[in-house]
């Protein structure tokens, strides 16, 4: 089973990621679980979704305390929650911003990982450019299928088609593919 | 068709596969999403020949449900929390005229204090009422639980109650088949009333009855639960030759064949505790789980064969029976009453208003009941340490304050101090 954590703020679609990334799993065939933290959601408050995927029926429905993976939505979060808690040894995490890890003051949590396992991704100027909103959470989609390996991008992109209208979903889909394209382009340069 | 789909959502429309005809509802979480996807499904006409009502209130909600089965129309309702308690008066009264209302119940806690996740107090604060109720373990059954819960109403004439773990199942997106229409059509026939207001051929419904003919009422009420009893079980089976799944029934079991301790649950926390059992298994431990699904009517004897061979049984509930303990362990006690050689009952608490229940603490408590055994209800993850400051406080201080907010301030000073 691969577990994955969303961290974000109230408003930027952590939820809907989630559920974003159940789908695109399940249309490759697999198992998969999504559910929000159940708070009362307002905006600006920190909000954590997550999402299990297997290649068997899913029953466990406990919070997920060992993610495989961490995707961070915000990065001023790590101010104000402790988002790292209970990431796996092996596991991997991808924060949207444009600054790098180290100028984020990750560099200790970045060092118990693997290497190529921690990414920073500047997702929210990405869904500017092609949403005209700072909506990361498609771009990050994208760039967690290169990143892990997990799920597809085709996969992520026919996901994105089915949350949204036309418009927007097209516009999504090009932020996922231009953050799978940035990932792709970092490991090819390490 | 296999859809990667919310709770709520497969939910909605496995209920507009049963052709309701009227739906009212009002609009309280955990429930909302269920009459929000119905009502759109009405309104784009996917659900053809369908009233949805705007009530004012639950207590409305239920007594135009209550109008619209009378009449003779198949009606259907959801409500949650204090949303149920609200038109609990409606809920007597639609069991007590038999009307076979389907209700879905997003399970959520009861205040005060307010909380809107989930529990099952509110079905257990009206578990008496005469409304059958059938707790689903996954979203796939939540859906499956309506199709089979209107054929059982209407058999009977009497309401069924869909309990559905509020927000773990009702906001979970994950995979559900949702049935096709011919295969729903086959499976469930047009409502036939065996009582109908109509102008044609008058009636009246509701008359006042005194001591000569009330028991009797109220027995014939017992006696129609107790023929659920055989119908819920054929009714499971009939929808498995048609639809290829378990849903359903009156409980079923898990892995308890020779199992020392039998764990006993209802709801999306069977899930949890089957992984828990498959890992205390691969140590060696003799364990199992029933997973009860009908809580009303209460499945003694079929429950009394499943546990008599079992040394603990051990009872895992959402709720909590202030000054008793656990309603459910309370039953479960009723279903081993004067059986021989009977296992020990042994009873948790767990996850009110929200708190997830986790492998790990299920892992602590069901090794407790082998090593050191308790006397009454165990609460799960129970955080002493707040309730001894607590009590210490309310000893010492006569105008000690609301216990709410108390142990509030107690938490964040807590948190405070494990920051620095």
């Amino acid at each position: 089973m691969f577990q994955v954590r969303f961290h974000g703020r109230g408003g930027q679609g952590v939820v809907t990621a989630a559920e974003m990334l159940s789908v695109a799993a399940f249309l490759e065939g697999r198992h998969a679980q999504a559910f929000p933290s159940f708070g009362s959601e307002r905006m600006g408050a920190p909000v954590v979704s997550f999402c299990r995927i297997d290649d068997k029926e899913i029953r466990l429905r406990e919070p997920i305390l060992e993610p495989d993976a961490l995707i961070v939505q915000d990065p001023t979060l790590f101010k104000v929650v402790d988002v790292c808690q209970g990431l796996k040894p092996s596991g991997y995490l991808l924060v949207n911003s444009n600054r790098s890890l180290s100028e984020l003051h990750l560099d200790a949590v970045v060092g118990r990982l693997p290497v190529g396992h921690a990414l920073a991704v500047p997702a929210s100027e990405l869904a500017l450019q092609h949403v005209g909103r700072p909506l990361p959470n498609a771009a990050l989609l994208g760039a967690f299928a290169h990143l892990t390996g997990i799920v597809g991008l085709k996969s992520i992109n026919a996901a994105i088609a089915e949350a949204f209208a036309r418009k927007i979903a097209d516009a999504n889909i090009a932020a996922a593919t231009a953050a799978y394209n940035v990932v792709a382009g970092a490991a090819a340069a390490a | 068709m296999l859809k990667q789909i919310e709770g709520s959502r497969a939910m909605a429309e496995a209920i507009g596969l049963c052709r309701p005809e009227v739906i009212c509802a009002y609009p309280i979480t955990p429930q909302t999403h269920i009459v929000e996807g119905l009502g759109e499904m009405v309104r784009t006409g996917d659900i053809a020949n369908c009233e949805f009502i705007n009530v004012e209130s639950e207590f409305a909600a239920l007594s135009v449900a209550i109008g619209a089965s009378a009449a003779g129309a198949r009606a259907y309702t959801a409500t949650a929390s204090q949303g149920l308690l609200y038109m609990a008066e409606a809920v007597y009264n639609a069991a007590g005229l038999g009307l076979p209302i389907v209700m879905t119940l997003g399970n959520r806690a009861i205040g005060a204090p307010i909380n809107i996740w989930n529990d099952h107090s509110d079905a257990m604060a009206v578990c008496d009422s005469g409304w059958m109720q059938l707790f689903a373990e996954t979203n796939q059954e939540a859906a499956d639980l309506h199709i089979q819960a209107f054929r059982l109403a209407e058999e009977l004439s009497m309401p069924v109650m869909v309990c559905v773990d509020g927000f773990i199942l009702t906001h979970a997106v994950e995979r559900v088949d949702v049935p096709e229409q011919a295969d729903v059509d086959a499976y469930l026939p047009p409502y036939e009333p065996v009582q109908v207001l109509d102008p044609r051929d008058p009636v009246s419904i509701g008359a006042m009855v005194g001591p000569e003919a009330f028991t009797e009422v109220r027995y014939l009420q017992h006696y129609k639960q107790t023929l659920a009893l055989r119908l819920i079980p054929e009714f499971a089976a009939e929808f498995k030759a048609r639809f290829g799944r378990d849903s359903g029934g009156l409980l079923r079991s898990y892995r308890s064949g020779d199992a020392d301790l039998v764990v006993v649950a209802m709801g999306s926390v069977n899930g949890t505790i089957k992984d828990t059992i498959d890992e205390m298994r691969a140590d060696g431990v003799k364990i199992g789980l029933v997973t009860l699904v009908s809580f009303r009517p209460f499945p003694t004897a079929a429950l009394r064969d499943e546990l008599m061979r079992a040394r603990h049984v051990v009872v895992i509930e959402k709720s909590l029976a202030v000054g008793m303990g656990g309603p459910l362990a309370n039953n479960v006690d009723l279903a081993l009453r004067n059986v021989r050689g009977a296992p020990q009952v042994h009873s948790v608490i767990a996850g009110l208003g929200g708190r997830p229940i986790t492998r790990a603490a299920l892992h602590r408590v069901l090794r407790q009941v082998l090593a050191q055994p308790w006397e009454g209800s165990h609460f799960l993850d129970l955080n002493e340490a707040i309730i001894a400051k607590e009590l210490h406080h309310v000893r010492k201080v006569r105008r000690s304050g609301p216990t709410a907010e108390n142990l509030l301030r107690r938490l964040g000073e807590a948190a405070e101090h494990s920051v620095v």
